[in-house]
């Protein structure tokens, strides 16, 4: 609701100068993105701690994580699937190196130690598949990366000694740090609130650097960029590497938030389902993801009992998922941001023409 | 007269006879690491191991096996992953719901086993089922976004999704097996040798009949799709729009024609491939995954859009995975892995794949 009320005094490209300072016009332009990141500062005033950490925390990650995919997909036109696989080898990593309930496993280095480790692992993988899939064009990308998914998937399953196989690991504790105990709810909260901002606004930063400008070429015509000079190979394989970041991070989050890692994290239907939230919510700006993912999130969390409320078997949840995400690719492609610009659109025009 | 002799013979026998050797000439030490591999491949298997090799290698009895299983699943691998490679190569379609047709025609040959007790006539039960599928997918939905390569594979992967989820509301999450025919069971003997007996008695080596029909079936049908693309017009067309489908449809030939029927055999050898699985092993929930993965593997490795690459690939991944689960099990997957990796390092259009 705070979405909607937000926009009407922010039309989009704002070029009603209306405003004298640019700082006012700065808030107005951006406002319900600050609306929104006010309303979730606030938010553990007035919400449980479920809410907090399984529905709403949960949902950033799986936004961060959808997010990774949101930038290779829509600035560097190349849609990935293995997204989510970077994330669970950056938190298995963690598990592996940190701390878990498996002792002849895990080497129980401090966080500092194992955090790092993990996502240069997890952001090595990442460049390594990009560079495998950056050879090849366009709609190859999305069979190279599923078969590396599922590859991973199968590895977890079958590996005893490195991914404890089908049981993978569990009891893996944020860290004590800086005095805060970060596995508590609240901090925990925060720590995520903090970072899918902070990926948020890098990501929204990246897009507008001359690294971005120059991918978002390479997705348009890769060609003539090479033609200009640039080595397109390198911005593809630069771009998966900042992306393995973001995933890499989410990965470690959603490790300390569900407290367990194991092949099922990483699962097919996992990938895909993350291309589903990257989908449904817009790979047209970065916000997307995000609106994927809390819609995902909702559903998982309470269609079960609203399907069964209403009569329905409730197991079918994965027909419902498969259908919502058939009518958003066939009606509008660009996700439920393109429902958004269509309709702010709309109601701009009616309003204009009224006007005058 | 020698130069008119030379030149006629090139024109005349184009190709084919001469693409081996051409390709030898091109690459020697390719055609040499080959040649090697085919003998020593047949050594391992026709010849008695040596003492000392046994215990390097484990038992010949493994070793023979995991060939022959591999290569059986090659043939399996090769029923689907054709569809999937021929789909791809005309209609730039990456169709993520293969896996669930390869399933859905498991379960629809197993109606017809268990209505008729016929299992040739579920092979047509399910061929004709999962092509009407086909057709309609291509009718229905993936005419109206032609030329749009994402979106048709993100509807394919909505589509799979919900099949999979009907599938299981239908026939439950338990393991299904198609029953053998009587003729086709128990093992036939091979003239291969397995091991020797201390008594010097040659122990020779007994397979699966069933699997070894159903692998003689899948080179037949790989033979008759050969035949089909070219020596017929059809064929002759189908290879046209793979290479260039707008020249295809300028040239006036009914190219939606064409894409409904190449979908259909697609789909339809999916789902014959469906009943051979159920034969084979089982159909049960998550075999859809583990298929259109295996195609997507097979695809890769063999190269986009080829039926002779897909045949090459679904042998070359077969055996990866029978290999590897008889001898490194906490790794099979990677030697998988490793395999499609080489090949986009390499060759990342494919073995036999073209750019």
């Amino acid at each position: 609701m705070a979405l909607l009320q937000g926009t009407d005094s922010a039309p989009i490209g704002g070029q009603q100068a209306e405003h004298s300072g640019a700082l006012s016009r700065w808030v107005s332009q951006h406002s319900p993105i600050l609306i929104l990141g006010l309303v979730l500062v606030l938010l553990p005033a007035i919400a449980g701690e479920f809410i907090l950490v399984q529905v709403v925390g949960w949902a950033m990650i799986l936004g961060m994580i959808a997010l990774s995919l949101m930038f290779l997909g829509g600035y560097g036109g190349m849609v990935s699937l293995a997204q989510m696989t970077v994330a669970g080898v950056a938190g298995y990593m963690v598990a592996v190196f940190g701390a878990s309930s498996l002792p002849y496993v895990s080497l129980f280095w401090p966080w500092w130690v194992a955090v790092p480790i993990a996502i240069a692992i997890a952001v090595a993988f990442g460049a390594l598949t990009g560079a495998l899939s950056a050879r090849t064009e366009g709609i190859y990308t999305i069979m190279i990366t599923l078969a590396i998914a599922a590859a991973f998937f199968y590895l977890t399953l079958q590996n005893w000694p490195i991914f404890n196989g089908f049981n993978g690991f569990t009891t893996i504790p944020a860290p004590i740090a800086f005095g805060v105990n970060w596995k508590r709810p609240l901090p925990l909260y925060y720590l995520i609130l903090f970072f899918a901002a902070l990926s948020y606004i890098v990501v929204l930063y990246v897009s507008r650097t001359p690294f971005g400008l120059a991918l978002q070429g390479v997705r348009d015509n890769p060609r003539r960029m090479e033609a200009i000079g640039y080595n397109v190979t390198a911005h593809r394989i630069a771009a998966w590497a900042f992306a393995a970041i973001i995933a890499a991070v989410g990965g470690i989050l959603l490790v300390w938030q569900n407290n367990q890692i194991s092949p099922f994290s990483v699962g097919v239907d996992v990938v895909i389902n993350l291309l589903i939230i990257a989908v449904v919510g817009g790979l047209g700006h970065p916000i997307g993801p995000f609106i994927g993912a809390i819609i995902y999130v909702i559903l998982r969390t309470f269609a079960l009992d609203a399907l069964v409320a209403v009569g329905l078997d409730g197991r079918r949840f994965q027909t419902l998922i498969g259908l919502g995400f058939l009518v958003i690719v066939l009606f509008s492609p660009d996700g439920v941001i393109g429902l958004w610009h269509r309709w702010s659109a709309r109601i701009r025009t009616s309003r204009g023409r009224n006007g005058r | 007269m020698a130069t008119a002799f030379g030149g006629d013979s090139g024109a005349r026998v184009p190709a084919r006879g001469d693409a081996l050797g051409r390709w030898v000439g091109h690459h020697p030490i390719a055609a040499l690491a080959v040649a090697v591999a085919i003998i020593v491949v047949l050594w391992l298997v026709l010849a008695p191991w040596p003492a000392g090799f046994e215990d390097v290698f484990g038992r010949k009895r493994l070793f023979i096996n995991a060939l022959f299983n591999g290569i059986t699943l090659g043939g399996l691998y090769y029923l689907v992953a054709s569809g999937f490679t021929l789909i791809f190569g005309l209609m730039r379609n990456v169709n993520l719901a293969h896996g669930s047709l390869y399933l859905f025609g498991g379960y629809m040959g197993y109606e017809a086993t268990q209505w008729t007790g016929s299992w040739l006539f579920s092979y047509v039960v399910a061929f004709a089922c999962c092509a009407v599928i086909g057709i309609a997918m291509q009718f229905l939905i993936f005419r109206r976004m032609e030329g749009e390569d994402l979106r048709q594979t993100l509807v394919t992967l909505g589509l799979s999704i919900v099949f999979s989820d009907l599938m299981v509301w239908v026939w439950g999450g338990n393991a299904i097996q198609i029953d053998t025919p009587d003729s086709l069971l128990g093992p036939l003997p091979t003239p291969i040798v397995v091991a020797v007996r201390s008594s010097g008695e040659a122990v020779f080596l007994q397979y699966p009949r069933v699997r070894l029909v159903i692998f003689a079936a899948a080179v037949l049908i790989g033979i008759a799709m050969w035949l089909a693309l070219h020596r017929t017009r059809i064929g002759v067309m189908i290879r046209a729009g793979v290479d260039d489908r707008d020249m295809l449809s300028v040239l006036g030939y009914r190219v939606q024609l064409l894409f409904v029927l190449v979908f259909a055999v697609g789909a339809g050898l999916a789902g014959m491939a469906g009943v051979v699985g159920g034969t084979f092993q089982s159909i049960s929930l998550g075999e859809d995954t583990h298929f259109l993965l295996a195609s997507l593997t097979v695809v890769i490795v063999g190269g986009m859009g080829s039926i002779p690459g897909a045949a090459l690939g679904a042998v070359i991944i077969g055996c990866a995975e029978q290999f590897g689960q008889t001898y490194f099990q906490n790794y099979a997957t990677m030697l998988t892995f490793l395999i499609m990796v080489l090949v986009l390092a390499i060759r990342p259009q494919g073995l036999l794949g073209r750019r």
